[in-house]
């Protein structure tokens, strides 16, 4: 087992995910048999293999630098929770 | 103990696109709030992010003018925290490989020459702004400036002196504003800065902890925050104590620096290649071409100046400060027919003066190259003096006219007539044969009294010179 309970409760936490305190010995289980084919993938010989970045072998479109976009926030703040002046309101952060 | 001061500096230079990085909305500052957020820079599902040719174009460009390695092959990443003006979760930021390698900027400080290494540049999306003010104890946010492109230009921690801190940002300040990359403009947040500064023992080899100072963006408060910091390590040092490697703001108000509160584990930012984006590969022929359309560098102009120019090092400077400023000074010089030097002292002494003291950039000139250089081209042909020419230039700055037209206006010509000028000499040593007998009987501070009434009778408009020379003469018999 690679994972502790610790490990993923820290995971969780870095990810703001709610997880039930009884469904972690699985996550743990499940995660660390990732983690463990990794390993085994480890011990392949890939000297002669490019890494990837992406698992499509293409390259990366570019857009020509122009505004395109209208100003449509009145439509995206009927959704939001909370607007005030144009703003969205979120519960208050502090630096 | 005598400590050794060890700098790097992080300068983030928002680049002067029309769109953000990967969207199509506008970039364009200080726009009614979220009016300029759409759907991708609002994070919504299923949105996908298409990244703008002009920012990698910027970047290279960068990279071009610091000596640095291009990637032929760069990726994005995604750098995960939470926070409100980051609606995805994540910044798309880029974490092993950047699209700028290691470069090099050379600073100046005291008249040494110094090379900085810059590890590298990157790409990265700008976050949005939180607005703290009272909104029933929430948080306003504005999402306009989320998604606005970045360059991250870290440096190597080269810096010895808060001092050589300032000449880096200055000289990186300079130069992204000659690529037209970024506008520089400091109070809009458009070139931020993030100083990593450490202590050491003289001698050591192995660094110090070093604390990240954020939040410190003009070039004056660098100083004063870095000068700060430094005094406090030491004192916490020679007090027995440790530095933690922490985040501290800059406070201007009271001068200090003190710690941000900690997001917790806010380090872990759990980067990995952003699957939304595919790998950006940069051809040979890009980078030629990017590399023809390279202007001028500030070092190459400055160097050019005082060999084309004859200028000293400091005039060169000043005038090759920002590349509009250098224009102005090489369309001053061709039309007053090559006053060299007379134009370099008038830019950076008067012109500037007058600017400055209206906070006026050289953009805003109400004198522009044409008008000035018509009015050196009068001082150096000696129709007026260089006193007239103050004059002149008074009303050339509250007006419209040429320095022609207002010497032949108000009459200013310099008397070149010195049969007229003599005449007025022989009735001033006439009227005053108190002074004259004094200046004979060896006062020759009263010289001076004759110069002040030939200029008085003349209106200033006789010249210095000429009027020195007859008086000597006429004042010997």
């Amino acid at each position: 087992m690679s994972l502790t309970a610790d490990d993923v409760k820290k995971i969780a936490h870095l990810a703001r995910l709610g997880i039930d305190q009884q469904n972690i010995d699985n996550y743990t289980q499940d995660l660390s048999r990732m983690l463990d084919l990794m390993t085994q993938m480890n011990d392949l010989n890939t000297d002669d293999v490019a890494p990837m970045a992406h698992p499509l072998d293409q390259q990366q479109r570019l857009r020509p630098d122009e505004v395109t976009e209208p100003n449509q926030r009145e439509k995206f703040q009927s959704i939001a929770p909370q607007v005030e002046n144009g703003l969205y309101l979120v519960p208050k952060v502090i630096d | 103990m005598e400590w050794e001061v060890v700098i790097g500096l992080e300068i983030h230079a928002q680049l002067a696109t029309k769109s953000k990085i990967f969207s199509g909305a506008s970039t364009a500052y200080g726009a009614q709030p979220n009016t300029q957020a759409c759907a991708v820079d609002l994070g919504f599902p299923g949105v996908l992010p298409v990244l703008n040719q002009e920012a990698v174009r910027m970047a290279v460009k960068f990279g071009l003018a610091i000596d640095a390695e291009i990637a032929p092959y760069s990726v994005f990443a995604r750098k995960n925290y939470f926070y409100p003006d980051l609606p995805k979760g994540y910044q798309i930021s880029q974490f092993e490989l950047p699209i700028v390698g290691p470069g090099h900027i050379d600073i100046e400080v005291d008249g040494n020459i110094k090379r900085i290494g810059v590890t590298r540049a990157h790409l990265e999306e700008d976050a949005g702004k939180s607005l703290h003010a009272d909104f029933h104890g929430l948080t306003g946010i504005d999402l306009n400036r989320a998604g606005t492109p970045l360059l991250e230009i870290v440096s190597e921690p080269d810096m010895r002196s808060a001092k050589e801190a300032v000449a880096y940002m200055r000289k990186l300040h300079e130069l992204v504003r000659y690529l037209e990359i970024c506008d520089g403009n400091m109070q809009e947040g458009s070139f931020r800065c993030d100083a990593n500064v450490s202590v050491r023992p003289k001698g050591q080899q192995e660094l110090g902890t070093r604390t990240e100072l954020k939040n410190i963006n003009s070039f004056r408060f660098v100083e004063r925050a870095i000068n700060h910091e430094v005094e406090r390590q030491i004192d916490v040092i020679e007090n027995g104590g440790t530095i933690i490697q922490e985040t501290r703001l800059y406070d201007a108000d009271a001068d200090e620096t003190r710690p941000m509160r900690s997001k917790e584990e806010a380090n872990d930012y759990r980067y990995f290649p952003d699957p939304d984006l595919l790998p950006v590969y940069i051809e040979d022929s890009l980078k030629e071409q990017v590399k023809s359309e390279l202007p001028e560098l500030p070092a190459a102009k400055k160097e050019r100046f005082m060999s084309q120019f004859g200028l000293d090092q400091e005039t060169a400077g000043i005038l090759t400060s920002t590349r509009e400023l250098a224009h102005f000074f090489e369309l001053t010089v061709e039309a007053s027919d090559n006053a060299v030097k007379l134009a370099a002292n008038w830019i950076s002494g008067d012109l500037l003066g007058a600017l400055n003291k209206q906070s006026l950039d050289i953009t805003e000139s109400p004198i522009d190259p044409v008008r000035l250089g018509g009015l050196i081209k009068r001082i150096s042909d000696n129709t007026i003096s260089g006193k007239i020419a103050k004059q002149v230039f008074e009303t050339m700055w509250h007006g419209q006219d040429s320095a022609d037209d207002i010497i032949e206006a108000q009459g200013l010509k310099q008397i070149t007539d010195s049969g007229a000028i003599e005449a007025i000499i022989d009735t001033i040593i006439a009227n005053n044969p108190k002074q004259v007998e004094q200046y004979l009987g060896g006062k020759e501070k009263v010289f001076g009294f004759f110069v002040g009434q030939v200029m008085k009778e003349t209106q200033g408009k006789a010249s210095p010179a000429e009027v020195n020379k007859m008086l000597k003469q006429k004042l010997k018999k």
